[in-house]
């Protein structure tokens, strides 16, 4: 009877709707979701590009145009990311949850411990929690937070190799460059960066329709919308 | 102290010309970039100050960069720098050997105490206590340390006193070390290359002993005036990169047009060298030119960093473990995707269980 005990043992009740993902927070993922969309894809064209076209060299700019793309969205993304921080500080507490594992609280693990049985099929009931659930935040923190920053680090250091040395880019990130071992194994590292993000990717969406049609509460709508709505009444 | 002779001095003495000698200083300046009232900066250097000896020293090596060196596409300037500099010890060159050569450094120690330059090509093994190189008699590592000791900076020739370069290559059974890692308490100018370009060396080694000092390092050490940009950022090549125009296999029509050799593993836009702007042989042609990617020999590792026609790298990821961080990658995001379907499958099979058991109603 895991169902029974999940239900007593969890306290959070709560049925009206709340307010969870503010608006500066929700433009941010979508932008955050579409720059990377066109990070991987003209990143891995950078990395393996296409057949070559034919004809005059003065009539195509198509490696440049990945990498002028790349570079936009790039800037998206950084740039994105800063605003977001910014937001961790200002925004409503759901607006910290991204930078700040609560590993200090017992409440926490034990949450966490019962999202990894939820998932793992070991137990039917899931929490109802208003920001993200533990597991959710754990993988988002790794993967958002962490990752996000390798993958600025290292691009912006790779983007210093062509600004040159003593650009700005060079004096804040080109010491990552001798760090990772050279400008190929950045490259490398920025690749593997990449498979690593869409590891998160594939499961973050499949978990976020998989949350809107079996959990209790609302996932999509809320990262559209902002406001968290329960199915049920029960705890 | 008595007179110390002047490098024109010396010059002079084997017989070169003030022709010759002007001649050697703006051809100097213009390879180092500078402006054509540097030559006569470099030619007062020349002739005011006192001779700086050179001790060229030879560990674990193929001497790739001397050859490169005594070939220098202008032959006046390797006339000039040899005469300047092989006056003191370089085993490879000097005329005296054995225990005659031997004492050469002593006396260098002796008379220009903190004031001689140490070109080192090559590096020390050391394992067994430095016994895979042995000079004299002596690990080549305690005779590197001894004349390092007392000399003014060092100049580290070539991807092995560099990086390590082949000899240091997994898996490295001497312990081959660069000598940036034996020697901590030195200036050290890293001229990598396998060998370096020869104007590169001449250049570097005239504006150290003409001026006296460093020239502008990078982060690791490079003289930045040859080291600052990538083959790939001044490559003729560079407009068939940027239109998507590729080599894709060396017979091919692209090849033959003169495409960008980026698919068959052209290492230029991650190997930082003067290749692409200098050439070699007197500016004759580089590699590219010739139709073959650069293998990225000034590069830490290059021997280590998996195929030389792939441009992107393979390389030990775990362990000993040979594999390609983007199959790597490829098979995470792949197992990531097929765990998902297989996990969406699950959750619909235990929903409709539960719903037919009737246990939970609100999944
Ligand atoms: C590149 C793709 C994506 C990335 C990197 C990403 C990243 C994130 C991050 C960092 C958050 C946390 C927001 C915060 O607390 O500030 C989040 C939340 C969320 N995302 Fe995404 N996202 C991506 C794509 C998507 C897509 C395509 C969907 C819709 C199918 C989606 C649905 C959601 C939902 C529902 C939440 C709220 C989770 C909750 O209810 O706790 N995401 N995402
Ligand atoms: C989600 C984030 C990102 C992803 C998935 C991504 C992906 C990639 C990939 C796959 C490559 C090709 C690597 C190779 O050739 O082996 C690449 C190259 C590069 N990326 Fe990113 N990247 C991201 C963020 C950034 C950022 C924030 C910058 C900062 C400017 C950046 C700058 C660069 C540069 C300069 C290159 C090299 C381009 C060239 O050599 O032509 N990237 N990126
Ligand atoms: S041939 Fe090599 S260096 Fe030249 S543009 Fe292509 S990748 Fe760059
Ligand atoms: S083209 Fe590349 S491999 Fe060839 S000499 Fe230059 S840096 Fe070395």
């Amino acid at each position: 009877m895991t169902n029974k005990a999940a239900v007593e043992g969890h306290s959070l009740a709560n049925i009206q709707p709340t307010y969870v993902f503010e608006a500066p927070v929700r433009i941010w993922h979508w932008l955050h979701a579409l720059s990377i969309f066109v990070l991987c894809v003209t990143g891995y064209f950078i990395a393996y590009p296409l057949p070559s076209v034919g004809g005059e060299a003065s009539n195509h700019f198509l490696m440049g145009t990945f990498r002028w793309l790349h570079f936009v969205a790039a800037y998206v993304f950084t740039i994105g990311f800063l605003v977001r921080i910014y937001w961790a500080f200002v925004g409503n507490r759901y607006a910290r949850e991204l930078f700040v594992l609560p590993i200090h609280k017992a409440e926490w693990w034990k949450d966490l411990i019962h999202e990894v049985k939820y998932y793992g099929f070991m137990t039917r009931k899931s929490h109802k929690i208003l920001g993200h659930n533990p597991l959710a935040q754990s993988a988002m923190f790794f993967f958002n937070v962490i990752l996000t920053l390798f993958l600025i680090v290292t691009g912006f250091a790779l983007y210093a190799e062509g600004l040159g040395q003593g650009s700005w880019a060079d004096k804040m990130f080109g010491w990552a460059i001798p760090l990772l071992g050279g400008s190929l194994n950045t490259k490398m590292w920025h690749l593997t960066a990449m498979w690593l993000m869409l590891v998160f990717v594939v499961i973050h969406i499949y978990m976020a329709i998989r949350a809107d049609i079996m959990s209790r509460e609302s996932s999509i709508s809320t990262i559209i919308g902002g406001w968290r709505m329960y199915k049920d009444d029960l705890p | 102290m008595a007179h110390r002779e002047t490098f024109y001095e010396v010059m002079r003495q084997h017989g070169i010309t003030r022709r010759s000698f002007l001649k050697f200083c703006s051809l100097t300046a213009a390879g180092l970039g500078m402006g054509p009232e540097f030559a006569m900066k470099i030619a007062h250097a020349l002739e005011t100050k006192p001779r700086t000896p050179v001790i060229w020293l030879h560990g674990l090596e193929c001497t790739c960069c001397t050859e490169s060196f005594i070939r220098s596409g202008h032959p006046l300037a390797s006339d000039v720098i040899l005469s300047m500099i092989s006056l003191d010890y370089d085993d490879t060159l000097m005329a005296a050997a054995g225990h005659q050569a031997e004492e050469l450094l002593e006396q260098t120690i002796e008379k220009y105490d903190g004031n001689y330059i140490l070109a080192v090509e090559g590096n020390p093994p050391l394992n067994e206590d430095g016994m895979y190189c042995i000079q004299g008699g002596q690990p080549f590592v305690e005779k590197l340390r001894h004349m390092a000791d007392h000399c003014k900076a060092i100049i580290a020739w070539g991807s092995c006193a560099s990086w390590g370069c082949v000899q240091a290559a997994r898996p490295n059974p001497t312990r081959a070390t660069p000598v940036h890692k034996v020697i901590r308490n030195k200036p050290i100018v890293k001229v990598p290359g396998c060998p370096p370009i020869a104007e590169v060396m001449t250049g570097v080694i005239t504006y150290m002993i003409a001026f006296d000092a460093l020239p502008e390092l990078d982060r690791q050490g490079r003289p930045k005036m040859f080291y600052s940009q990538r083959l790939h950022d001044k490559c003729y090549r560079r407009p068939h990169f940027d239109a998507g125009q590729f080599v894709e296999r060396f017979d091919d029509e692209g090849a033959r047009k003169g495409y960008c050799l980026y698919k068959v593993g052209c290492k230029g836009p991650t190997t930082y060298n003067a290749c692409s702007t200098l050439e070699w042989n007197d500016g004759l042609s580089w590699p590219v030119k010739s139709g073959h990617g650069c293998l990225g020999c000034a590069e830490d590792d290059f021997w280590d960093k998996g195929s030389f026609y792939s441009a992107v790298t393979n390389m030990k990821v775990m362990g000993s473990a040979e594999a390609d961080a983007d199959k790597v990658g490829k098979v995470l995001a792949g197992a990531a995707a097929i765990g998902v379907a297989a996990h969406a499958a699950a959750s619909v099979v235990s929903h409709m269980s539960d719903k037919s058991r009737k246990e939970v109603r609100h999944d």
